[in-house]
């Protein structure tokens, strides 16, 4: 049952067809994970928090970092040094106290991120290497929990949204990893700043709706951008019936940690 | 021969032999190796790469490793 305030706060949304006062309380009963609180977990994490998403979880371990913020828009300046977790968890509770917020200050691995994605309802892949990617869908795909892939560079972007079992997933594209340092990273070769803001907000969208159910969801068709040309393009995907994990005869059936694809996309001192 | 390349009318020299290989090779394109190619809307195996012929009207598309998100 909403509040008076509650249909205040959504009433932008409350009065869309597709939304109304029962879709507001499928956002306010819903569950997203964000894994990486970076440059596309950033703008995920601000619009599902405005938008009423009622539990919101946020894994990463780093820290802020002075040169995170010419694009990671949930933390500020005052926030360097502070855990990335923490400084999100700040900035949602500050937009909407009825966003319940869990932290995971820990890097995903095999071992942990099984049990902690299992309380969701809906994944947000918001991570800046091939070992974490792959991890996600993996997981997703075995623990049959959708999830959006992100994934940016220079001036473009792509994502995809998985329905594991039913849509293409992100093996069914990439089957392995490329090797370590194969691929630059957003480090070594730039990334512009607002581009996570229009391929994380994409994301968000994907898990609203899908908490909706409405619409359409990007599953079985990859979305790239190229802020440069200033152009979308989506092209259909279908599953690969040789995909390693979701294909006719999936050889990974446990989750392991890619460690030849471990890169991380922020330059360490290290 | 015409063939549509990433959502763009591409003219090729008429080659019988090439391949998909062939023309990864051919167009120089970005991430050679690790790059997935789709033929006709169907993900090929990349041992295909080097036996699939390239025909006129088939429709390719090139998806990258796009690893960044921070």
């Amino acid at each position: 049952m909403l509040t008076e305030s509650q249909i205040e706060r959504y009433s932008r949304h409350i009065i869309l067809k597709e939304v109304g006062g029962k879709g507001q309380q499928k956002l306010l009963d819903g569950k997203v994970l964000i894994i990486g609180a970076g440059g596309l977990g950033a703008p995920v994490a601000l619009y599902l928090a405005a938008a009423g998403v009622g539990t919101i979880g946020i894994a990463d371990a780093d820290d802020v970092d002075l040169s995170n913020l010419q694009r990671q828009v949930i933390h500020f300046t005052a926030d360097i040094g502070k855990p990335k977790v923490d400084s999100a968890r700040e900035k949602i509770e500050a937009i909407n106290p009825d966003v319940k917020v869990i932290t995971y200050k820990e890097w995903v691995t095999a071992a942990n991120i099984a049990g902690i994605i299992a309380d969701y309802d809906f994944v947000i892949d918001g991570t800046d290497n091939f070992a974490a990617k792959f991890l996600i869908n993996d997981a997703c795909v075995l623990a049959g929990k959708p999830y959006s892939h992100g994934g940016i560079l220079q001036f473009i972007g792509q994502t995809i949204t998985v329905l594991p079992g039913l849509s293409p997933c992100y093996r069914c594209l990439f089957p392995q990893p490329p090797p370590k340092d194969a691929i630059p990273t957003c480090s070594q070769a730039g990334v512009i700043g607002v581009l996570p803001g229009v391929i994380g907000s994409i994301q968000a969208t994907e898990a609203i709706k899908f908490l909706l159910g409405k619409g359409r969801l990007l599953a079985g068709r990859i979305l790239m951008y190229d802020a440069l040309e200033m152009r979308f393009r989506d092209v259909e995907i279908k599953r690969n019936a040789n995909c390693p994990i979701c294909g006719e005869h999936p050889y990974i059936t446990e989750l392991k940690d890619e460690l030849d694809a471990m890169t991380v996309c922020d330059l360490k001192e290290s | 021969m015409n063939i549509s390349i990433n959502g763009k009318e591409t003219i090729l020299a008429e080659n019988s032999a090439r391949t998909v290989d062939s023309l990864l090779e051919e167009l120089d394109v970005s991430q050679r190796l690790y790059v997935t190619v789709e033929l006709n809307g169907e993900i090929l195996d990349r041992p295909a790469y080097e036996t699939a012929p390239v025909k006129e009207g088939d429709v390719i598309e090139f998806l990258y490793f796009m690893g960044g998100g921070c």
